[in-house]
């Protein structure tokens, strides 16, 4: 090395690789770029593979000469094995279990988030958000035990014979409970976003706490709620165990919520949990309902997304 | 002006008025509040009914008299006791299998004295208690076991015992332990993360970092929020066509050489719980890389470094706590999740320990929810435990998240 | 090669975001080993114009250049031209200090390693500290975080990180706005100090500074479609005491707007 004092000469190469400004081929650095787009689309390959293989099998399903849209649509009883197509038996205790657990989510959700956004000191949430949380990690078949050895025995001292062992009213409650934490933190999430002018605009004209949350910061967070909920049914339709523990084993077409009934996805469990022949129909029928799951989930994740980015653009 | 104040209370009126709007809206705050009193009151529940059920009085008798076989009080055998009777007792057929599982000698006193209760005495338990009705109704159960089960003897059990962690499925709830369980459910969060943190991590960095602002990216990036949605037993649906149908010969190992298997692999499995977790990572990691400020990487442009020098050196780094905080979430969805493991195929009895990415599986969900849905209450007791081994496994990697988050705060 | 004495010459050099053009048909030539300001008010493209001398706006997908950018005849926009290549060329010291969270070490050798430096590394760290006059303050804590030092400690250890991969030309977007008084000082006193070497491009929105500090000033301003250019280019002195322009004497008399 020279014995040079201070200065480093610009243009000197001492150590450093020649100038050449023309391009080089880095070809570890082109094959990283592939590889990490194959990462990017290979969720696309995902969903492409979802409806592939569930179109396809639901595809065998239907050209079966013994099943007909009008039975699919248009019936009550479900038992491909003997020749009963009717959906309804499914579909009516995802819709029961569904909105039982709407009905208790939705209130106590947006609630929890109106006092965790408008009312709780800062010390008060970080102490009532964990709980939530924890809420939200708990594994849904602890829920199905819970549902089934607590939630139903009380049910039962309450309603005596009237209800069954398993019963959508018990599977529907815990559902709710599980999904209170999702619609509170995004509901909360809806609400905090609406700016603070607004807030002050209302106190300054003399509203109270109350009627400035109610009146003026729900509605204005309301897409955002309003997309809170539609994730939560997605969820209610699509959540498993629970109805599989506590619901019921067995097609019911009923609405009665101290009855057994088996949601789609509750019968899907059950019955590939067995020992099940590829190319039967008991074992394509269980893809012409996850297709279904799969769309109607899509559809209501898709509207809410629609309305959150709306919702978005609002205050930007 | 003055007539439009006279559509006003003034005065003691207005301040009536304001008492009103003031209840009304302490009335609506306690509302507010019992909404999340109501999410703590069922959590307690939630955790109550899980110890009521993992602790508490049991009644059993033995088949056979402990008597018959040794003089010496059982809890006080030794290990050689134990083998010297379990040599003389058992049938050599049943003696010559238990010793090809695992050397007789080799093993320890509990294991032993299980065996013995087991096969020679035969332990059977006629009634179980919860923790709640053991501790306020003693006498009471005292009572009724002396009447109904008089040869029986009344225990307080804790049915979580280091022996349930590290004994194997049984088909006596007694007897019955997790050990298969929990390895096969860390067999799965292996493969799950082997899969999905590379891949989600990349997906996120070309999201991030690479992908231009066109249409496909748009669609990626939508897809990717929408699979987050998309009902775990549909994943299930997923991989019982794709791993355990098509790739059999890959799944089930045949392709390696592996015989009489079939793909309802704990591999299949792991790599259906892969692509279930990969939105969430990927939405993780994309979070993460986003709060790596710009200045960072126009400082590494700046003294020329690559696109990828700047990323694998000042951006991932940077971004790892959020990284690891996804995988922490990925791993706990993992451990959790039953539906799709049941759609794919996980064993209902299975007491092999898994031991390459070709065995047949069960995983810590699944045994929760055999037991579970069986009428038996010891059952239920031992649901109880696992649930218990389940959560307290999952509240310390949601521990470890926090510590994380905590420890690196934000440098900028 | 023939020695002309420009580092840099732009010929109806364009920036356009999108639609929007930014900047709009500059034409300059500036001088090796010398120190060129560019001033102008706020959004008239200041920063998009340096930012485009490095090519550090390929980074802002919607950004586009139209017109030459020369630098020893090779035009740095054409196709063949590596831009990895030309930013290790013509270094960059930002406006706020955005030194990488290592140790202070770290943050020099890390642009040299990259660079593929085969020289004594320590060597290398110490003379560059020395070149940004902050050897003495940091010599005793050079495995520390550089986050612990002062933002204009911060500032110096950046030119020194960017001295270290040696360029020829160094680019500085209004580096002393985030600074107080003295350690603006400070770095104005190292940027004569590096002018000897290297040839320098500052934006700045200090007018003392560009007529204390600068040997060229460029001068910009926005037309009517909001676009910016360059309306005078010319000797400090010839800007601050007789410019040409009207609209330029306004602005460094402060009577702009
Ligand atoms: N990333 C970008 N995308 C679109 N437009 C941009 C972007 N960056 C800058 N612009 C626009 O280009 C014009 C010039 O911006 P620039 O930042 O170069 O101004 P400037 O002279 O550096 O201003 P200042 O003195 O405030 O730093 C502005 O109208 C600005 O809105
Ligand atoms: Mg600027």
């Amino acid at each position: 090395m020279k014995e040079e004092t201070l200065n480093i000469k610009p243009m000197e190469t001492r150590g450093f690789r020649q100038f050449n400004l023309k391009k080089k081929l880095r070809i570890s650095e082109s094959l990283i770029q592939g590889l990490l787009f194959f990462a990017g689309i290979l969720s696309i390959f995902v969903t492409v593979a979802i409806v592939y293989e569930l179109g396809k099998e639901a595809l065998l399903f239907f050209n079966d000469p013994d099943v007909t849209l009008g039975k699919f649509f248009g019936t009550t009883k479900w038992q491909p094995g003997i020749g009963q197509y009717g959906i309804w038996a499914l579909v009516s205790a995802t819709l029961t279990t569904s909105s039982i657990a709407i009905l208790i989510a939705l209130p106590l959700g947006l609630a929890s988030a109106v006092y965790l956004s408008e009312y709780a000191t800062q010390k008060m949430r970080s102490i009532l958000k964990p709980i939530l949380e924890i809420l939200a990690g708990i594994p849904t078949v602890v829920y199905g035990y819970f549902a089934l050895l607590f939630v139903t025995p009380i049910l039962k001292t309450i309603f005596k014979d009237g209800i069954q062992v398993y019963n959508m009213l018990s599977a529907g409650l815990v559902m709710g409970i599980m999904i209170l934490p999702l619609i509170a933190s995004m509901s909360e999430d809806a609400l905090s976003a609406v700016p603070r002018a607004l807030r002050e605009g209302a106190y300054a004209m003399g509203a109270t706490k109350l009627e400035t949350s109610l009146q003026v910061v729900v509605p204005a967070a309301l897409s955002g709620i309003g997309a809170a909920v539609i994730v939560g049914i997605s969820r209610a339709v699509g959540e498993t165990m629970i109805v599989a523990v506590a619901a019921g084993a067995g097609p019911n077409f009923s609405f009665n919520l101290l009855d057994a009934a088996e949601t789609m996805t509750g019968h899907i469990a059950r019955i590939s949990g067995g020992d099940l022949s590829y190319n039967s129909i008991d074992y394509t029928s269980l893809f012409a309902i996850a297709l279904m799951l799969f769309l109607v989930t899509l559809v209501l994740n898709l509207i809410s997304q629609w309305v959150v980015n709306k919702f978005r653009e609002q205050y930007e | 002006m003055s007539e439009q104040n006279q559509n006003y209370p003034e005065g003691s009126a207005f301040y009536s008025e304001l008492r009103k709007r003031y209840l009304t809206a302490t009335i609506w705050q306690t509302l507010f509040l019992s909404a999340l009193v109501i999410a703590i009151i069922s959590l307690t529940a939630l955790i109550y009914n899980v110890l009521d059920g993992a602790f508490g009085y049991v009644a059993y008798d033995y088949k056979n008299d402990p008597a018959e076989f040794t003089s010496t009080p059982i809890h006080e055998l030794t290990k050689e006791e134990l083998l010297t009777i379990l040599k003389a007792e058992l049938s050599s057929g049943a003696y010559n299998k238990l010793d090809n599982e695992k050397k007789m000698e080799d093993r320890s006193q509990s294991d032993l004295y299980i065996l013995f209760l087991e096969r020679l005495v035969q332990i059977d338990t006629k009634a179980t208690w919860s923790m709640t009705d053991s501790l306020t109704r003693g006498d009471e159960i005292r009572a009724e076991v002396a009447e109904k089960y008089p040869d029986a003897e009344l225990e307080f059990r804790s049915w979580l015992t280091p022996q349930f962690l590290t004994t194997p499925m049984s088909s006596k709830a007694e007897f019955a332990g997790v050990r298969t369980a929990v390895l096969g459910s860390l067999w799965l969060v292996g493969i799950a993360i082997l899969f999905a943190l590379p891949v989600g991590v990349g997906a996120a960095v070309y999201l991030q970092e690479y992908a231009p602002h066109n249409w496909l990216t748009n669609i990626i990036q939508t897809n990717i929020n929408n699979l987050a949605g998309v009902p775990s037993i549909v994943y299930g649906m997923l991989g019982l066509a794709v791993f355990v149908r098509v790739m059999e010969s890959f799944t089930s190992g045949a392709m390696f050489g592996v015989t009489d298997s079939n793909g309802r692999t704990v591999l299949s499995a792991g790599l259906t719980m892969g692509i279930l977790v990969l939105p969430l990572m990927i939405i993780n990691a994309q979070e993460a890389i986003k709060a790596v400020p710009d200045s960072l990487r126009q400082a590494a442009f700046g003294v020329g470094a690559t696109r990828w020098q700047t990323i694998w050196h000042h951006v991932l780094p940077n971004a790892l706590p959020g990284i690891m905080t996804g995988s922490i979430l990925a791993i706990s969805r993992t451990l959790g999740e039953t539906a799709p493991l049941i759609v794919v195929g996980a064993s209902t009895f299975i007491s092999l320990d898994p031991d390459s990415p070709f065995s047949k599986f069960t995983a810590l969900p699944i045994q929760i929810y055999q037991w579970t849905t069986r009428p038996q209450a010891e059952f239920h007791s031992i649901a109880a435990s696992a649930i218990v081994v389940l959560l307290v496994l999952l509240l310390s990697l949601n521990a470890t998240a926090i510590l994380l988050r905590n420890r690196t705060q934000r440098k900028w | 090669m023939e020695n002309n004495n420009y580092a840099i010459e732009t010929n109806d050099l364009s920036i356009h975001y999108g639609s929007f053009t930014a900047v709009k048909g500059v034409n300059m030539k500036v001088e090796r080993q010398k120190i060129t300001a560019i001033i102008g008010p706020s959004g008239c493209g200041k920063s998009t114009l340096l930012r485009a001398f490095n090519r550090m706006n390929d980074f802002v997908p919607s950004c586009h250049v139209t017109g030459e950018l020369l630098l020893d005849n090779q035009n740095l926009y054409s196709k063949d031209i590596d831009p990895v290549e030309v930013r290790r060329k013509i270094g960059m010291v930002f406006q706020k200090p955005n030194p990488f969270p290592k140790s202070i070490y770290e943050n020099i050798a890390w642009g040299a390693r990259i660079n593929g430096f085969k020289g004594k590394m320590d060597e290398l760290v110490e003379q560059s500290l020395r070149s940004a006059a902050l050897w003495d303050e940091v010599k005793d804590k050079l495995q520390q975080s550089a986050y612990a030092l002062s933002g204009g400690q911060q500032q110096r250890l950046c030119i020194a990180r960017t001295i270290a991969i040696q360029p020829e030309i160094i680019l500085m977007d209004e580096p002393a706005s985030a600074l107080d008084p003295i350690s603006t000082l400070r770095i104005e006193e190292l940027m004569q100090e590096l002018k000897k070497n290297y040839t320098i491009i500052i934006v700045t929105h200090n007018m003392q500074q560009a007529a204390r500090a600068s040997d060229y000033t460029a001068m910009m301003m926005i037309d009517d479609q909001r676009a910016g250019g360059v309306i005078e280019f010319d000797a400090t002195k010839t800007i601050f005491t007789r410019p040409g322009d009207k609209r330029t004497e306004d602005y460094v008399t402060g009577r702009f707007g």
